[in-house]
């Protein structure tokens, strides 16, 4: 089974597995086990999904999560992909689902998700994160806490640094 | 100018920190060089066609003596003896060792500088007019605005990763744009609204480059307050919708096009309607704090030293022309602004010695409170000189090169380091730039034709911003040969302008009977005393096309 990151950088294993969009004319066959299954399938069949603590979404970079508005908080997990690393749309998606639709369960990064980043996803909004397997999971902690302070406001704290320094 | 508090040291101690290991870990093969790309170019560092380039970060172009006197340490320790001025306001070291850096960026850091966010697709540094706080005609000082954005924007979590580079700007003088504030991804021009409020004209989607535009005004007046929570709008909408399919497609001025900028203004005003109440809008006490480190240096009450200025200029005819060049009107009587050119013939535009760094930092220390500002021509400025030192300052800095009376003159070439040192470049261009400097070398026939700029870039990448040059000159690879178009009519001033294209390109050896001529259509064809450029206007491309290709 493979290892989720905690945003304190706690590593454990994780059983929900991302189900991938089924090709045209396919139906969604879904595994044993909790399920990310893509956002507009969850829509399409809301009726059917709403309330289940084991079907949660995932958004493609381009996906626009104003798709969920209302109903973020019925999904236990979201997850959003970032295709390629330098790929930066996941980090507006992030907020836009924390800060504008309100939304307060696992918000989970999966792709290509490197060490690196892990910093800026934090302060996004995700709490939970599928760093790539050739990585070393064990630097995570560090790589998520280089900073102790920030100049601006994002999901993470809605006081941007001339704020604090007013008072 | 700005002093950092513990925060901001803190927040520098720890990205040294950071760049240390992330340098550890690509040495060590953990980190793929595709991986690592990303954030060395945060961290200003280019792998060029000699050495690693690191750009340091002058925000807004200031600096202190004390901070020269570290570049040309650095210089000397970690690199050949020498630094180049950007068209950006920022310094380039052009041969330091990969392994060097992160000792490189912990020596910049105890003089409160750093290179963030000087290159990759993120938000650059802000510039703005090397005249902010002394000149006569601006709305405001710019600067605190400047340093308000730069706190903004650094390590701003949403948007290290945009779809390409992204750079800011703010002009606040009234009848002049130093700071080319139209050809920015957005240009923040200060103005006062009807009720006498403080707030800024918004232009987004300018820029240089493969495409060049001037950018449209998508808002007509923003709020003092609001500047933070609308630019987070704008970048957001950029963020989310920016091209990221084709490089050359990825800035943010494809995107005003493709929407047009009414249909972009309403998404960034759709999208800011969430976000102005937000506690990133600015406080009263936020600006303020800010403004309190741009205050007026301890200026002595001296008078204007008109008559004596003008009995030195009339015994000594080298001063008058520098004085008429390089010195500039100040706002506090008995002061003047002094620009020291870096453009002597010979030497490539913007370059410096180690010991010219210091040099500059003696002067800032003896005649201008220890500061100076780089401007985007590749000069530096000593913005408070008094004039009754103007003949000692001028005595000084002949020998050291940087008396050269040529300040926006044709000469004074705006010139990118071009094929001799960066990777990107299709043609050299100091050459060129010298052979033209070589070719008007009358100084007499120099201040006849008055102010023109000409700009040199040796690729696409418009680096020399050959674009809004009222000659500009662009370097071309023809199968491998070295080939330079000419446009003319360009300007980056409030008439912000692309250049047109003058005809098929021309040969190196070419470019100075090339420039002789069109400057010559110009002699013939002018007003009394009108420019270049409002000749250009008024003639058209077709005089200068028949002379130069008969």
């Amino acid at each position: 089974m493979p290892d989720i990151i905690s945003k304190d950088g706690s590593i454990n294993a994780d059983n929900w597995t991302v189900v991938a969009r089924p090709a045209p004319g396919d139906s969604l066959d879904l595994p044993e086990g909790p399920v990310l299954i893509p956002m507009d399938l969850w829509i399409a069949g809301q009726e059917h999904f709403s309330g289940r603590t084991d079907v949660g979404v995932w958004l493609e970079s381009h996906d626009e999560p104003e798709a969920l508005d209302g109903l973020v908080n019925e999904l236990p997990v979201i997850a959003v992909n970032f295709p390629k690393f330098s790929d930066g749309r996941g980090y507006s998606i992030g907020r836009l689902l924390r800060e504008r639709f309100g939304y307060q369960n696992e918000l989970r990064a999966i792709g290509d998700v490197l060490l690196d980043q892990l910093q800026f996803m934090k302060r996004c909004g995700f709490d939970a994160y599928a760093l790539r397997e050739d990585k070393d999971a064990s630097k995570a902690a560090a790589c998520l806490n280089f900073f102790s302070n920030s100049y601006q406001a994002a999901t993470d704290t809605d006081v941007p640094l001339f704020r604090r320094r007013a008072s | 100018m700005y002093v950092y508090d513990e925060h901001d040291r803190l927040i520098l101690a720890e990205r040294v920190a950071q760049f240390r290991d992330q340098t550890d870990r690509a040495l060590a093969g953990e980190l793929s060089e595709d991986e690592f790309l990303p954030l060395r170019l945060q961290n200003g560092l280019y792998v060029q066609r000699f050495a690693p380039m690191l750009r340091i970060c002058v925000p807004y172009g200031m600096m202190r003596s004390g901070q020269l006197r570290r570049l040309a340490r650095i210089t000397r320790d970690y690199d050949k003896g020498y630094a180049h001025f950007t068209t950006r306001q920022n310094v380039q070291l052009n041969w330091p060792a990969l392994e060097d850096v992160p000792d490189i960026l912990a020596e910049l850091a105890e003089v409160e500088m750093h290179a963030n966010q000087t290159s990759g697709n993120c938000i650059r540094n802000t510039t703005t007019d090397q005249f902010s706080g002394v000149q006569v005609d601006e709305v405001v000082d710019p600067r605190p605005y400047c340093e308000i954005i730069r706190q903004w924007s650094t390590f701003h979590p949403e948007f290290a990763f945009l779809p390409r580079k992204f750079k800011i700007a703010v002009n606040a003088s009234e009848h002049t744009d130093r700071a080319a504030i139209q050809v920015h991804d957005i240009g923040l021009q200060v103005v006062k609204n009807d009720a006498g409020d403080l707030g800024f004209r918004v232009h987004v989607g300018g820029g240089l480059g493969r495409t060049p535009m001037v950018g449209p005004v998508i808002r007509e007046f923003l709020p003092e307050h609001d500047l933070l929570t609308y630019l987070e709008a704008v970048v957001r909408v950029y963020n989310r919708y920016g091209r990221r399919d084709n490089k050359y497609k990825a800035r943010i001025k494809i995107l005003v096009k493709a929407l047009s900028p009414e249909g972009f203004a309403e998404k960034v005003e759709a999208e800011w309607a969430h976000l102005k109440g937000s506690p990133t809008k600015l406080t009263a006490e936020a600006i303020e704090r800010v403004q309190a480190y741009f205050t007026e240096p301890a200026y002595e009450t001296v008078a204007d030293q008109s008559d004596a200025l003008a009995k030195l200029r009339f015994e000594n005819k080298a001063f008058d022309n520098w004085v008429g060049r390089n010195v500039d009107s100040h706002k506090k009587a008995g002061y003047a602004i002094v620009t020291l050119t870096m453009k002597a013939t010979g030497t490539p535009p913007g370059d410096v010695s180690d010991r010219q760094l210091e040099q500059i930092a003696d002067l800032a220390d003896q005649f201008s409170f220890g500061e100076i500002r780089v401007t985007h021509q590749q000069n530096v400025v000593l913005a408070d000189v008094r004039q009754d030192q103007l003949f000692e300052l001028w005595q000084a800095i002949i020998p050291m090169g940087f008396a050269t009376p040529n300040l926006n003159t044709l000469t004074d070439i705006i010139c990118c380091p071009g094929g001799d040192y960066c990777a990107l470049a299709n043609a050299k261009s100091i050459p060129v730039a010298e052979s033209i400097q070589r070719r008007f070398d009358n100084l007499d026939f120099l201040y006849d034709l008055g102010n023109i700029d000409l700009n040199i870039s040796g690729c696409m990448n418009a680096c020399g911003h050959h674009h809004v040059g009222n000659i500009g000159v662009l370097g071309v690879d023809k199968k491998g040969e070295e080939f330079y178009q000419v446009s003319l009519g360009g300007s980056s001033q409030h008439d912000a302008t692309i250049g047109k294209i003058l005809g098929p390109s021309f040969a190196q050896e070419d470019m100075p009977d090339v420039i002789e001529k069109i400057v010559d259509v110009y002699v013939k064809n002018r007003n009394d005393e009108e420019e270049f450029i409002d000749t250009y206007r008024r003639i058209g491309i077709d005089p200068f096309k028949e002379r130069v290709y008969a």
